[in-house]
């Protein structure tokens, strides 16, 4: 059987319509992004959690210049970092107008072969 | 332990130089550096280079050792994005002080803008981010630092405004450096007025894509009348990514200042002259703020007081910074101790300032991810 990388439960959950995170299983720490050992107490024991969903918008822009020609048929577009309630931040692309601070809901769309993110006003 | 000199540094102008290559323009600068240094090519036993989009070398230092038709006893490459130039010089001044070396040559550039498409240059770069995580939403280096800066700013409650002053004082200086890349002046209505790149950075906050290479040599002794050592060095590295920044009060330059200043048992108070990173207007007022060269969120008020004038007490950026010089990848993250050397050395020409003697140098690569500060003094009596 081949290996998985390390990002490949996050690359699934996305498939699936789930947001999945690292938490540390020695002192329960959330984990931004994907690591091989907890960044609160550096223990190498994380495990992948379903995440709700929601959280508060913590940065965002929007992208008037996209970066190639696959992404500029999206484009002018919002990108946010997210902080997710259950603690890790988290990119995605956000509702125009989103502003630091709003309550969001995470929602889900398809470019290309990925699904990505999209966070929206909570309802 | 020895001291480690700058003792000469070497430049092409920075812009468009159509059918030049990164060895080409690496040559040009070395050159120039080892005749500001006044050695000779045996003298250099130590060479250090960067890495260049436009060729990507596995051994880049000694294909331009034999092509430069130098033989050190010691040579590689260095990594760290727009930090390399800093950790570069810090690993001169290493190799120096530990007897190791006499005469470490540390030679970046590349034909960044002519040697590549737009578009390309743009998706290299924006691999500093996550590949999983952050990558895949469209997102590049502006969209980073146009993230950053919407958390800063609100943070802070620095504005647009504020942000284009640094662009607009860049470009002044700029316009005094026969090689810089921008050089035509501009308003702050300009910098406000330009179209968005991504909000809230617009396109006169962000530097130039730019062919150019630095050079500089570090040497054990000084040369001629440049007396000008590097008294202090220091490194932080906190995260990677933008998304995993934890500590908008400390990306990391606070900490590698305080290791610099400490090692050249100096205070931010001490410094005369500032040679700081500049990718973007908002990249220079965090670092700014965060080494304690403002209070946060203030940084602007001192560039409208003319405080980071050429002329006013603490000088920025003479040459015009990656903002107007131009960025040329590693050279453009050099440019910036380039020019703090000269104004020390009193080598600056035209744009020489009143007598300076002790300048910091900081640095940051990917996304204030990698930071490497130094401090450059200038010993003894020197020039007035």
């Amino acid at each position: 059987m081949t290996a998985r990388s390390l990002c490949a439960p996050f690359a699934e959950g996305l498939r699936a319509g789930e947001i999945r995170y690292q938490a540390c299983r020695a002192c329960n720490a959330p984990q931004t992004l994907a690591r091989y050992a907890c960044r609160a107490c550096g223990a190498a024991d994380l495990e992948w959690r379903a995440a709700r969903g929601t959280g508060r918008v913590y940065a965002v822009t929007t992208v008037a210049r996209a970066p190639s020609d696959e992404y500029r048929a999206l484009a002018p577009y919002t990108l946010a970092i997210v902080e997710l309630d259950e603690g890790p931040r988290l990119m995605g692309h956000a509702a125009p107008g989103a502003r630091i601070g709003d309550r969001v809901r995470a929602g889900f769309f398809w470019f290309g072969e990925r699904q990505l993110l999209r966070f929206a006003a909570e309802e | 332990m020895r001291q480690a000199f700058v003792a000469g540094a070497g430049n092409t102008s920075f812009g468009r130089h159509e059918g030049r290559g990164a060895l080409d323009l690496m040559a040009e600068a070395a050159q120039q550096a080892l005749e500001d240094a006044e050695l000779a090519r045996a003298d250099i036993d130590g060479v250090l280079c960067g890495y260049a989009t436009t060729l990507p070398h596995l051994m880049l230092s000694t294909l331009f050792c034999e092509r430069f038709s130098l033989a050190p006893a010691y040579a590689h490459s260095v990594q760290l994005g727009g930090a390399t130039g800093g950790a570069m010089l810090m690993l001169a001044r290493e190799l120096v002080r530990s007897g190791r070396c006499s005469n470490v040559l540390v030679v970046a550039g590349e034909n960044r803008a002519t040697g590549q498409t737009r578009d390309n240059s743009i998706q290299t770069l924006a691999q500093v981010g996550d590949a999983d995580f952050e990558v895949p939403n469209g997102a590049s280096v502006p969209a980073y630092y146009a993230l950053l800066a919407s958390r800063y700013m609100h943070e802070t409650g620095l504005t647009e405004a504020d942000l284009a002053e640094f662009a607009v004082l860049m470009r002044a200086n700029a316009a005094r450096h026969p090689q810089a890349h921008l050089r035509e002046p501009i308003r702050r209505e300009d910098v406000l007025a330009s179209k968005t790149i991504c909000a809230p950075l617009k396109l006169l906050d962000c530097c130039p894509i730019s062919d150019g290479a630095m050079a500089l040599v570090v040497s054990a002794s000084p040369r001629g009348d440049a007396r000008v050592a590097i008294a202090g060095a220091g490194q932080a590295h906190r995260h990677q990514h933008l998304t995993a920044i934890a500590d908008t009060t400390n990306y990391g330059a606070k900490d590698s200042a305080q290791r610099a200043f400490a090692e050249a048992r100096l205070q931010p108070a001490d410094i005369d002259y500032l040679a700081i990173y500049d990718s973007f207007t908002i990249t220079l007022a965090i670092l700014i703020e965060e080494l304690g060269f403002a209070a946060r969120g203030r940084s602007a008020e001192r560039v409208r007081a003319g405080e980071f004038s050429p002329d006013g007490p603490l000088p920025l950026n003479t040459h015009g910074g990656l903002l107007s010089f131009g960025h040329s990848g590693v050279a453009g993250g050099m440019g910036h101790a380039v020019e703090a050397f000269r104004q020390l050395a009193g080598r600056a020409g035209s744009r020489q300032i009143a007598s300076r003697r002790k300048a910091f140098v900081h640095a940051d690569g990917g996304v204030l991810s990698s930071h490497v500060s130094l401090v450059l003094t200038r010993e003894g009596e020197g020039p007035g």
